[in-house]
Parts: structure tokens; C-alpha cells; sequence
């Protein structure tokens, strides 16, 4: 029961929901770029949520399967085929012994997920599965997958693929998920940080009108914008303070960077915002080159963003789950 | 309890709370840091998932679902949540007494563990022997932890030895031991950074197969002594 690597990926990596309760001692949380899509390839494997997925990149690696299993791929469509069969996103997908998948161009989104019903049999650090590639550690030998790696998945009693269809597709709102994931939004609402009032007048209202472009050198730490270099009241230096998924930094020459999933757990640039968590799955499948805009919103309707993104995860979940037991 | 500093509630993101201190480097209010750090730690409130001290800020992060569920007809979690660190602010305990004990760690500063000495000593006019001196003749208050799994910010640096730091980062080997203004760090892994490399401890700063991770917390206070090239390759203790 394992899926082999035929050829490795630019960077795909073992994630999961992330890693807390150490960032007291610099260890960032980590986990999928999209927590979104990582969760719903679980739910839609009938996985528990925080299992592991495979969190990949274009060009993605190259996997053959060492025994028949169900997968689901959810988050960017990279055009994935099964033996040269273009194969349906955020669906289970039934896998025979020695098929092999491919991702052979990107057409929306920037990482997708895999996940194998049953769930990747790989071993937790710090109750986490998700890879920490600065410290070496969680996800598989704490790196990105390479060549000839082998990664072996659970052997459980699973529900089989039609009795998941089936589940999916008697629930009232089956395939609504399918296009909560993709917009082309721009607009990524964000709320104010402890640095707002270092912003000048003239900068606080470019920040909402023009439009800012995702630099090459963006990755999983954060991503780079530019746009109109903005302002500051004064240049005070600031002692380092813990930043979040989300904080808008202003840099010292005007440009912004929005800090991403491998961020540093403190910073010591201004924190003029904070992208909110609802947006976040958007702004992970955005791209450098791709345009986005500021829209500041409260805390309390990015809460309730929030949870409305939340309760739904849940009961699609709880459909799933309570319809595959049915049958 | 000693003296009360002022500070602001705010968020941080929209499940988190920043307890902000203002914008300074000071033991004292570091100290009321790690208080509230403390406080938090020990007696979490319900649906937080972890506090985060650092300079002169502490954050509060928390699952937004987590507190609602906890505490059914809520009418958001981020006024909870606030209210409660308000409370918890107002109740400090002291920081347990075993944090601020010396831990002694033991540094080469010849080449080539100290590859910027040399520069140090031209930009600050002290020899070599004088920057070590003065290096280890006190101890340091390890403010947070953070840039890095177990970096250890300290301070304060005598004086004679602050620099700004480089214009480019460079690459650093794990263990270097760095100064930048009036800190001074240690890197656990090898990395790009912008601080001074005067010296290398054996010391193993990281090891993911500890129950701790990390070798140095927050609110410990370092003594860094001497050892030679030889001694720095033939070490076998762990921190004394």
C-alpha cells in the first residue's frame, strides 16, 4: 500500500492543518499554503481532517501507485491524468495497482492537494505532520519529496469510491464546493494591524484604491507585492514582535510583503494589516504576476467570514460521512 | 508585583490579540512580558491555542471555533477573547524561578568559528582579545525567541561593541554566534543572515528528537565563556 515518486516535483511537500503551541520557541506552525483545500480533500476522502496531504507545485512530481486506491486532488487545477486519463478535481477518484498520475499543465491556481482515502502512513513531529524544511523535521525526513521516495498509506477498512460518489452526490448541495474554491477575485479583505497609524494620510487611501502585483520572489514564506510605494509618518525602528498567517508588513523602501504559511514567527517590520483567514485560501492560489486588491474589512465580519467558511466545511463532513456509513 | 507599564490590547489578525508594550528594549518590561506569558501558559482561556512573548509584546492566538463552541451564545470571539485577556491582565504571577537561572555556553572565538572578528575589531578599534572580554564579562537576558526554531535574541551588548548589521546577509553556519546592534544571538541552523560573526558554540541550540526541542528559553540568562579550536571540536558535554 504505497505510492512511489517516478519523478520528483519543483517542490512538493508532505502538509497538513499546521503545527501549534511552539511558536513561543521560534517554531513557526507551518502547514498547506490553501488550509482549505488540504481540509477538503480529507473530508471528500473521508479522512479525519488533520491527516497528511501532499501539497503540490507545478511542475509536481510524478507518482505510481504500488496498490489500487481512492485519491482525491483539490486546490489548483494542474490538469491532473490517470495513464493519460484526465482525471475530475475535488472528487474521489478510483486508482488501480501500478496507474500513474500526472500533472501536465497549470490552469488555474498555483498548489493543489493529494489525498489517499485512509489517510499517508507517515510518522508526526510535535503532533504534526506538516514539513518544517528550515528545521529538517515532520512531513516525510523532514524535506521536500524526491525521487524514488515511497510513500506508504494506512491499510483501513475504507468505504469503496462509488459508495463516496454516491454520498457526494445525494447531499442537497453537491457540488457547490466545487466552485467555492476558484474566483478570480482580486479583492482580498484584510483588517487593520498594530502599525496602522504609521502609514500617511496619502498612503492609507492608495492602499485601497490601486492595485498591487505579486512579485517572482514570492514562496511559502510570504509574498512580495509592488505597486505605489507607500509612506510612513515616521521611520522609528521596531524591536521584533510576533507577526501571523496574513501580516501585511511595510518595508523600509515602500513595497509590502504579505507573510504566508513559513513565515518567521516574529518580525520587526511595521504590521500595517492582516489578510483575513477567509481570504487566505484565495491569496494561496494567486500567482507572481497576478494582480490583487486591499479591501480593509472589521474583525467581526471577518469572523463571521470565517465561520461561515467553517460551517460549511462541517457539514459537507458530516453528509459525507453520515452517507457513506448508510450505505 | 513590582511596577505596571502601560500597554494596549489590539489585533493582531483575526485570531489573534496583541498585548503591546510600546516599542522598547527594557528587562522590566520584558519581565511583565514573560508574566503575562506565564499567566497565559499556565491558565490558557478556553479555545486559545497558544501565547507568543517576544521583546516588549505578547500574542494571544486562538481558534475562532473553538471559543464558540467553548462557550456557547458568545456573540464573537474576538470580544470574548479580549475581555478575558483584559481580565487575565490585571492578575500577573511571577515567573517561576528556575527561568532565570545562568546557563553557561561555552564559545570558540578563533578563526574559523569567528570569521567577522577581524572586521569587528577594525570598526570597533579593540582587539580581538578585548571584543572576547568583553563578550563574556556579563550575562545576558534572552529576550524571545524567534527568526529561527530556538534563535535566542539577548542583549544588552556592552556599548564598545554595537554595530549595525550588514547591508546584505551572508551565509552563517549553525552554532555562529552573532552580534547586531545591541544584540546578540546564536544561529541553530545554517542561514542567510546580517549579524556579526564573532564566534561558534558546540552547543547543539536544536534537536528534534527532545521532548524540548529548543535548548534556550525565553527569560534565561546566558553566560558565554571561551574554549579553544580544539576544544570547540573535541566537545562532548552539553551546556554547564
Amino acid at each position: 500500500m504505497s505510492i512511489n515518486i517516478i519523478r520528483a516535483g519543483i517542490l512538493d511537500t508532505i502538509q497538513d492543518t499546521g503545527r501549534y503551541g511552539l511558536r513561543h520557541l521560534g517554531i513557526n506552525p507551518g502547514g498547506a499554503m490553501d488550509v482549505y483545500s488540504a481540509l477538503l480533500a480529507n473530508i471528500i476522502a473521508c479522512n479525519d481532517k488533520n491527516d497528511a496531504v501532499i501539497e503540490i507545485h507545478f511542475p509536481g512530481s510524478v507518482f505510481q501507485f504500488e496498490s489500487q486506491a481512492v485519491i482525491v486532488i483539490t486546490g489548483a487545477d494542474f490538469n491532473p491524468t490517470l495513464d493519460e486519463t484526465v482525471i475530475a478535481l475535488n472528487t474521489p477518484v478510483h486508482v488501480n495497482q501500478t496507474s500513474i498520475l500526472r500533472f501536465a499543465r497549470p490552469i488555474t491556481g498555483t498548489r493543489c492537494y493529494l489525498s489517499v482515502s485512509g489517510g499517508l502512513d507517515v510518522k508526526p513531529w510535535m503532533d504534526s505532520f506538516s514539513t518544517n524544511l528550515k528545521a529538517n523535521v515532520g512531513g516525510f525526513n523532514g524535506r521536500r519529496l524526491g525521487k524514488n521516495d515511497i510513500l506508504p498509506f494506512k491499510n483501513k477498512h475504507l468505504p469503496s469510491e462509488e459508495k463516496i460518489i454516491r454520498a457526494l452526490d445525494l447531499s442537497p448541495d453537491a457540488n457547490s464546493w466545487k466552485t467555492l474554491i476558484f474566483s478570480s477575485e482580486e479583492s482580498m479583505f484584510f483588517i487593520r494591524g498594530p502599525e496602522w497609524d504609521i502609514l500617511s494620510e496619502e498612503s492609507n487611501s492608495i492602499l485601497e484604491r490601486e492595485s498591487f502585483i505579486i512579485q517572482n520572489s514570492s514562496d511559502r514564506m510570504g509574498y512580495s507585492l509592488s505597486g505605489t510605494s507607500l509612506t510612513r509618518k515616521h521611520q522609528e525602528e521596531m524591536v521584533s514582535s510576533p507577526v501571523a498567517f496574513g501580516t501585511i508588513q511595510l518595508l523600509p523602501d515602500g513595497q509590502l510583503i504579505i507573510l504566508m504559511a513559513d513565515h518567521q514567527t516574529t518580525g520587526g517590520y511595521p504590521r500595517i494589516g492582516c489578510i483575513i483567514t477567509a481570504c487566505l485560501h484565495l491569496l494561496a492560489q494567486k500567482k507572481p504576476g497576478d494582480r490583487i486588491r486591499l479591501k480593509e474589512c472589521s474583525v467581526t465580519d471577518a469572523e463571521s467570514l470565517l465561520i461561515r467558511q467553517q460551517e460549511y466545511l462541517s457539514t459537507l463532513e458530516k453528509e459525507i460521512q453520515e452517507r457513506v456509513i448508510e450505505k | 508585583m513590582t511596577a505596571t507599564f502601560p500597554y494596549r490590547i489590539l489585533p493582531l489578525s483575526d485570531s489573534s490579540m496583541l498585548i503591546d508594550f510600546g516599542n522598547t528594549i527594557s528587562p522590566e518590561i520584558n519581565d511583565r512580558v514573560l508574566e503575562a506569558y506565564h499567566v497565559f501558559s499556565s491558565y490558557p482561556i478556553p479555545g486559545m491555542v497558544e501565547a507568543v512573548p517576544a521583546y516588549s509584546s505578547l500574542a494571544v492566538y486562538y481558534d475562532v471555533m473553538k471559543v464558540r463552541d467553548l462557550n456557547p451564545g458568545i456573540l464573537s470571539s474576538f470580544q470574548w477573547i479580549k475581555k478575558e485577556i483584559e481580565n487575565k491582565m490585571l492578575h500577573p504571577v511571577s515567573i517561576p524561578a528556575s527561568i532565570r537561572e545562568i546557563m553557561r555556553i561555552p564559545v570558540c572565538y578563533d578563526l574559523p568559528c569567528g570569521p567577522d572578528i577581524q572586521m569587528v575589531s577594525e570598526k570597533t578599534k579593540l582587539k580581538p582579545v578585548e571584543i572576547i572580554g568583553l563578550h563574556t564579562s556579563k550575562t545576558y537576558r534572552v529576550y524571545m525567541l524567534g527568526f529561527m526554531p530556538g534563535f535566542p535574541y539577548m542583549g544588552e551588548l556592552d556599548e564598545k561593541l554595537i554595530l549595525p548589521r550588514k547591508s546584505t546577509p551572508v551565509q552563517v553556519l549553525n552554532g555562529s554566534v552573532g552580534i547586531a546592534g545591541k544584540q546578540t544571538g546564536i544561529y541553530p541552523f545554517d542561514s542567510p543572515g546580517g549579524w556579526h560573526i564573532i564566534g561558534r558554540t558546540p552547543v547543539k541550540m536544536f534537536d528534534a528528537s527532545r521532548e524540548v526541542p529548543v535548548t534556550i528559553d525565553a527569560g534565561t540568562e546566558i553566560q558565554f565563556y571561551p574554549i579553544t579550536e580544539y576544544e570547540y571540536q573535541h566537545y562532548q558535554g552539553g551546556n554547564s
